[in-house]
């Protein structure tokens, strides 16, 4: 079975579209974490649909990708430890209200 | 003869100040009063050596010789304008010598009564010391310029010691009223040694140097000779004029007298020894020191001088009449008596283009007079201060009848009175009559109303007296304050001082004349027994006048009078409202008309744009900041939008 390259790449597109939309428009800091691990995704998938289309004998992609993949978690795992720690501290997470060290 | 320890008579008295107004806080009041009172005796005991070694030295060419004992240049200007430090004696900066540190010997030794147990005694000594240095130094003097320094020196003194009591309102006011005043008189005293040392190259009394300068300028031979011409013409003159400006603020003559009358807020001492004996004549002492000048180049200048003395005297009697403070009485007396020596001084006429001694007789009759006046009025001053202390008031209704409770006093003060009033045998007698036949040498109408004025003196200080010492006895207010005679602490310098008053007229004959006058040769006083005879008859017509008014126990005339004439009392006693049109003058006029709209402009315009450029500033960056949000999502998405129309601009 051969699935179309267009397939792959239409749905990064949207995870790539619907990560940014998260980013912009989400207020509570994890929504906002998960929108960034759609766009890397997106990415990933990018690598890996293109690595087969044009290196089927490559390794590059793939290995990008699991690259990727450790450092996001890596990431989210810092993001999630200082949003517990503000949490703690401020009793909220909500990207408006973390104002108390601006001008 | 080696002179150089007359530094020690500067340098003694500002030692003592500065220790006792170190280490004051530690002495006790008697210790800063013992210690005050043995320096200012030493200075005393050099100034008389240094007056006795200075004129029994040999004179040379009949005149006693300039000396310049100390002097250093403490500022070049130039090569030949500088600044110097030094002590001259002549015989006029002597005979001060002699006056300054007599009366203010007395007025320590009196001090030590007056001043018992005041709240900041060892400060009171201390500038008492500072002004004793500053006066010597003053007149001491080597040129112009030291004169000056000092000359502001005595002003700061007299202005901490008036405002003595600077809890009271009325001697903070005072006291800024007498600095404000002769500040601003010194305004021209400056502009005018300014002048004077552009024009003429130097600062210096020695003015041999000048009258060569200046007469070559008259036949155009000095290389600058434009500016030499100058010298020679009007520009003297003009400086000569400014400076006596100065001298009129702190001489206290017409108009700008206002200050001495309200100085009477410090402690009487100090009203002795500042507002009547010394400082008050650094004026006249002025004007004398630039006589040669005077007389030889501006000698028309100098009769407005002797107006304005003239104006002043009349002026002050008249006020003097009215007032019921008897110090203010005082204070307008020593105005109206130093008025009589700058009179004396404006009245000198030059001979040819010589000075001569016997046309200006007016140079000797006025430092004859500031000399006896100096020891006279002091006398009058701490008698009023031991009356003050008695009585508790300055009011002359709290008095009347003391003579009963205040025998020493009682006669020195009469003394004194009779002294000022131009009675034989006392030094008043002597000078004053020199001073008239001075002003009849000059002109006949000169001399009459100097010798008018010179009945007013007798006549108000006649008023004054009666009314202390006679008439009715305040007896409530005396019966739960009796009044008592003063210590002998108090008593004995006006003792000492009243023996001066009768002595010094007529113990050394005419001799004054011989140590001090115009030239410096030896000038003999005859007495002019016409002039002598009116001024005698004058003035005991006025004490006559005097006690017939005011001698009784009750004064109907003085009543009637005063019913008569209730503007002209009213007038007199408000003092022809100067002070209300200086008032009038200086808030209406300058701090209304020009200050206010001054400070209008400062505080809209100038102020305004420093303010609207901050407001500017800070207004553009309020709205810059929202660019800088600190909204992640806010700046992704600008990055994102940027991203996009970069893609796009590279894709079309």
């Amino acid at each position: 079975m051969n699935i179309s390259i267009y397939c792959f790449l239409i749905v990064s597109a949207l995870m790539l579209a619907i990560g940014i939309y998260g980013f912009l428009t989400r207020r509570n800091t994890l929504a906002i974490l998960i929108s960034v691990e759609l766009i890397l995704n997106a990415a990933d998938l990018n690598f890996a649909a293109f690595n087969r289309l044009l290196f089927p004998a490559g390794q590059e992609g793939y290995f990008f990708t699991l690259f990727s993949v450790a450092i996001s978690a890596a990431e989210t795992a810092i993001a999630i430890a200082v949003m517990i720690n503000i949490y703690r501290n401020l009793k909220n997470n909500f990207v408006e209200n973390l104002d108390s060290m601006k001008w | 003869m080696d002179y150089t320890y007359t530094i020690l008579i500067l340098l003694l008295p500002f030692l003592s100040f500065l220790f006792l107004g170190l280490a004051g806080k530690w002495l006790s009041h008697r210790a800063a009063g013992l210690f005050g009172t043995t320096v200012l005796g030493v200075v005393t005991v050099l100034s008389y050596y240094t007056a006795f070694t200075y004129f029994t030295a040999d004179r040379v060419d009949g005149v006693f010789q300039t000396l310049v004992p100390v002097n250093f240049v403490w500022l070049p200007f130039s090569d030949a304008l500088h600044f110097d430090l030094g002590i001259m004696l002549d015989p006029i900066s002597v005979m001060m010598l002699i006056v300054i540190s007599t009366v203010s010997l007395m007025v320590h030794i009196y001090s030590f009564g007056y001043m018992h147990g005041e709240r900041g005694f060892q400060r009171y000594y201390a500038f008492l010391s500072l002004f004793t240095m500053s006066m010597l130094g003053l007149v001491l003097a080597t040129n112009i310029f030291q004169m000056y320094m000092f000359w502001e020196l005595v002003g700061v003194c007299s202005y901490l010691l008036i405002g003595f009591y600077y809890t009271e309102k009325a001697a903070v006011a005072a006291s800024k009223k007498a600095f404000i005043v002769t500040r601003f008189a010194d305004l021209g005293f400056l502009v005018g040694i300014l002048i004077f040392g552009y024009y003429t190259g130097s600062f210096s009394f020695d003015f041999t140097g000048n009258a060569v300068y200046a007469a070559n300028a008259v036949h155009g031979v000095v290389p600058e000779t434009s500016k030499a011409l100058a010298a020679g013409g009007f520009i003297l003159p003009t400086a000569l004029f400014l400076m006596f400006i100065g001298g009129a603020g702190k001489s206290a003559m017409f108009p700008l007298h206002i200050w001495l009358p309200d100085a009477m807020e410090g402690p009487t001492p100090v009203s002795a020894l500042i507002h009547a004996a010394t400082m008050v004549v650094a004026g006249v002492f002025q004007v004398a020191r630039m006589f040669p000048l005077w007389i030889q180049f501006a000698p028309e200048t100098l009769h407005i001088v002797a107006w304005i003395g003239a104006f002043t005297a009349f002026y002050a009697a008249a006020v003097a009449c009215a007032q019921s403070d008897i110090k203010r009485v005082l204070a307008f007396s020593t105005i109206s008596q130093i008025a009589f020596m700058m009179v004396a001084l404006g009245v000198c006429l030059p001979e040819g283009s010589f000075t001569d001694n016997h046309a200006s007789l007016g140079y000797m009759a006025s430092m004859y007079h500031l000399f006896t006046h100096a020891m006279f009025k002091a006398t009058l001053f701490l008698c009023a201060g031991c009356i003050i202390h008695a009585v508790h008031s300055n009011e002359m209704e709290f008095m009347g009848g003391m003579r009963k409770y205040m025998p020493i006093t009682h006669i020195t003060f009469l003394i004194a009175c009779l002294a000022i009033s131009g009675i034989p045998p006392f030094s008043g007698f002597f000078s004053k009559d020199e001073i008239l036949v001075a002003a009849f040498q000059y002109s006949g109408v000169m001399g009459w109303i100097m010798t008018g004025i010179a009945a007013m003196t007798a006549f108000y200080m006649f008023r004054l007296y009666y009314g202390i010492f006679w008439g009715t006895e305040n007896k409530e207010y005396h019966a739960h304050h009796t009044p008592h005679e003063s210590p002998a602490v108090m008593t004995v310098p006006l003792i000492i001082l009243t023996v001066i008053t009768c002595t010094f007229g007529w113990i050394l004959p005419g001799t004054f004349g011989s140590y001090v006058s115009a030239t410096g040769e030896a000038y003999h006083i005859h007495l002019d027994w016409s002039v002598a005879a009116t001024s005698i008859g004058i003035a005991l017509i006025a004490i006559g006048l005097a006690t017939w008014i005011y001698s009784g126990a009750r004064q109907p005339i003085a009543d009637k009078l005063q019913a008569t004439f209730p503007r002209l009392h009213r007038w007199a006693y408000k003092r022809f409202y100067l002070d209300e049109v200086y008032q009038f003058v200086t808030h209406r006029i300058i701090f209304g008309c020009i200050s206010r709209p001054f400070a209008w402009f400062d505080r809209h315009v100038v102020d305004g744009f420093f303010n609207g450029l901050a407001w500017g500033t800070h207004a553009s960056s309020n709205g810059l900041k929202t660019l800088q949000s600190g909204r992640v999502q806010q700046y992704a998405f600008v990055f994102l939008v940027g991203t996009l129309l970069l893609i796009l601009m590279l894709i079309l």
